[in-house]
């Protein structure tokens, strides 16, 4: 792919060959290019017209470097930018308060039991923490088990009560059983949820505003089209969540959505989710996801080379 | 509703009494389908469609614009799809006609057993269900709750077990019991592990031995909202285990799952189901009309 837009970029700016600067007839034809490969990695309609936009100001009057040629610089632009787009400060997870709470939120199947194993998984050993796992989710059939074997297969201890059927009262309980207990971190899983699902927005909107969370993650399946930006909008409408989770990037998705998700609602993206095992969690890495979405292995030779 | 008369408005005030449908306009189609899912290459498909048909037919009237729309789109919905079916044809026969349902983690392939199960009871058919999902956690638990909802026998082993036994014995036990139709349910895997895709090939060859033709249908569940990527799952499941049907979930949200048009299209894989809730009755046979129809409508 990398080639590939490469190669049109070459050719669509082939004019500009030998001349000094980009220019705005030739630059037109490119930032199509540019906008066609964002939407083919599921970044969204609008959000892909309004970068390359921002990417076409940029490359206006550039000065074409000697060892690039113009598509090489134009791509080297458009990397930049996606790269300090969803990058920003780094966003490390607050863990102070005693007890932290935190908060998980997503859609159906996005990977938040999953997810809520592994953060736990993650605090015990990395951080020292002394967790309880909440099971919150008390539609999906077998959600509560699902969660217990994951706790038991951590070594983390999990409340759940199966005879309740309010998110919010189980939340509560679970805390007080923390306090008790000295658990220091409480993640709370909960059931997933359509942003346009009126009663269980409205839910999830009670058990936040009940367990007022030090951090409340929004989990996101990466291979997520175009519908990532009316979700994790609403979402954010609801929760004004700290932060983003995305999932089962060990597939070969190319995660447009990451960049959609960022632009709008502007909130980090605090962990990659890259696999099933509860150790597959790791940190992201804004210039991967800024490569992986161009699907460009090497940029970074490439512009280490300029 | 009101967007989507406005779209068409739009659509027919540009072009009503011109012979080509200028650019604004195909601008606009163009940001519906690609908003839908559809993706570029299928969406530059389906504008070059309309232009051409623009071109031959010269004047273009509103309600022929919105017919011509929907009709190009559709055609696009594969061969296998000119008629809607009423979701799969299960043949009375002595041995059961056996099911396997496959893809990518969390789409919702065990919840559209459940559903499935239920809708076949009810049309008097005897269903037996194969939990071969041995790996993720509570994944055999989930799939009884679904057997004792649907009210369906299930044929289960321990968690970790080989899946390729656990469908060997429950087409074995389905045969047994005269069952007519088999649901075996699988574990969730990504598309470009070739291990698991290879183990799925082996619950196949290992069905063989007890049915010779089975599996009868290979059901790909994809998550309606899955963007581009979901290409690559159809082609990477049909390379392993021959995919026959397909079904979009999840459509009782705003995706609308266009990524379908361009895999029905490309694979001649047709559509069969569309999963629109969480409950046992939310599973709908696929209507190409409407599912089209759902693109130019506003969420909410
Ligand atoms: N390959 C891969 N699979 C994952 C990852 N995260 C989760 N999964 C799998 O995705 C599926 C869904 O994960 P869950 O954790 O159950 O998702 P959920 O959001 O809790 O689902 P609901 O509670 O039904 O809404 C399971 O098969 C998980 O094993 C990941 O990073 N990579
Ligand atoms: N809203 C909605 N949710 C659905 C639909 N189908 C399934 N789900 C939900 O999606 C989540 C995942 O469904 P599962 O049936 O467990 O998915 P799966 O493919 O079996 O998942 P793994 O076995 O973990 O790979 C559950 O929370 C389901 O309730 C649907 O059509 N609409
Ligand atoms: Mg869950
Ligand atoms: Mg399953």
């Amino acid at each position: 792919m990398f080639q590939n837009l490469q190669d049109k970029l070459d050719k669509a700016l082939h004019t500009l060959k030998g001349k000094g600067q980009i220019t705005e007839i030739n630059v037109a034809e490119t930032v199509k290019e540019v906008r066609r490969a964002l939407v083919d990695a599921d970044v969204s309609y609008k959000v892909a017209k309004d970068f390359t936009s921002i990417v076409k100001e940029k490359a206006l009057g550039e000065n074409v470097i000697t060892s690039l040629n113009p598509g090489q610089l134009m791509v080297k632009i458009v990397h930049d930018e996606l790269a300090k787009l969803m990058g920003g400060e780094v966003a490390e997870l607050k863990i102070d308060d005693n007890p932290t709470i935190i908060l998980i939120a997503g859609l159906q199947g996005s990977g938040k039991t999953t997810f809520s194993g592994k953060l736990a998984n993650f605090l015990k050993t990395k951080k020292n923490k002394k967790v309880l796992l909440v099971a919150g989710d008390v539609y999906r059939p077998a959600a509560i088990n699902q969660l217990q074997v994951l706790g038991e297969q951590i070594g983390v201890d999990v409340y759940a009560d199966l005879a309740s059927k309010n998110p919010v009262e189980i939340a509560q309980a679970a805390i007080a059983q923390a306090k008790q207990n000295g658990n220091n971190v409480i993640i709370i899983d909960t059931a997933g949820r359509l942003a346009i699902d009126a009663e269980m927005m409205d839910e999830i909107r009670r058990v936040h505003q009940t367990v007022n969370p030090t951090e409340t993650l929004f989990v996101v399946d990466s291979m997520t089209g175009q519908d990532a930006v009316n979700t994790a909008k609403s979402f954010n409408d609801v929760l004004n969540y700290n932060g983003v989770v995305l999932t089962k990037l060990d597939g070969d998705t190319r995660g447009g959505a990451a960049l959609t998700i960022r632009t709008v609602v502007d909130k980090p993206i605090k962990f990659i989710s890259t696999g099933e095992k509860m150790e597959a969690l790791d940190v992201f890495y804004p210039e991967r996801m800024a490569d992986r979405i161009l699907g460009m292995g090497d940029v970074v030779s490439l512009v280490e080379r300029a | 509703e009101k967007s989507k008369s406005s779209f068409f408005d739009k659509i027919s005030r540009a072009v009503v009494g011109k012979s080509k449908v200028d650019d604004e306009v195909l601008d606009d189609l163009e940001e519906v389908l690609i908003s839908s899912d559809v993706g570029v290459e299928t969406t530059v498909k389906i504008i070059r469609r309309i232009e051409e048909r623009v071109e031959r037919d010269k004047y273009v009237s509103t309600s022929e614009l919105d017919l011509i729309l929907r009709e190009e789109i559709a055609g696009l919905l594969s061969e296998n799809n000119i008629e809607d079916t009423n979701g799969f044809t299960i043949p009375k026969k002595n041995v059961p006609y056996v099911i396997m349902v496959v893809g990518v983690n969390g789409v919702g392939k065990t919840t559209t057993i459940g559903k499935l199960a239920s809708q076949f009871k009810a049309n008097g058919l005897k269903v037996v269900l194969g939990a071969a999902d041995t790996f993720r956690a509570a994944a055999v638990d989930q799939l009884v709750i679904w057997a004792e909802r649907a009210d369906v026998p299930i044929v289960k082993q321990a968690m970790g077990s080989d899946p390729a036994s656990v469908a060997f014995d429950t087409i074995q036990s389905a045969v047994a019991q005269n069952a007519d139709v088999v649901l075996i349910d699988t574990a969730g895997r990504l598309h470009n592990k070739v291990n698991l895709m290879n183990e799925l090939t082996k619950i196949k060859r290992v069905m063989q031995k007890v049915i010779p033709d089975a599996p009868h249908e290979v059901l790909l569940v994809l998550d309606g909202s899955t963007g581009q990527n979901a290409f690559e799952q159809a082609k990477q499941f049909t390379q392993a285990t021959e995919v026959t049907a397909l079904a979009v979930t999840k459509l009782d949200g705003t995706a609308k799952g266009g990524v379908v048009i361009g895999i029905s299209d490309q694979f001649q894989i047709p559509v069969k189901y569309i999963g629109v809730g969480e409950g046992i009755n939310d599973l709908q046979a696929f209507n190409k009309m409407e599912f089209v129809d759902s693109f130019f409508k506003r969420n909410n």
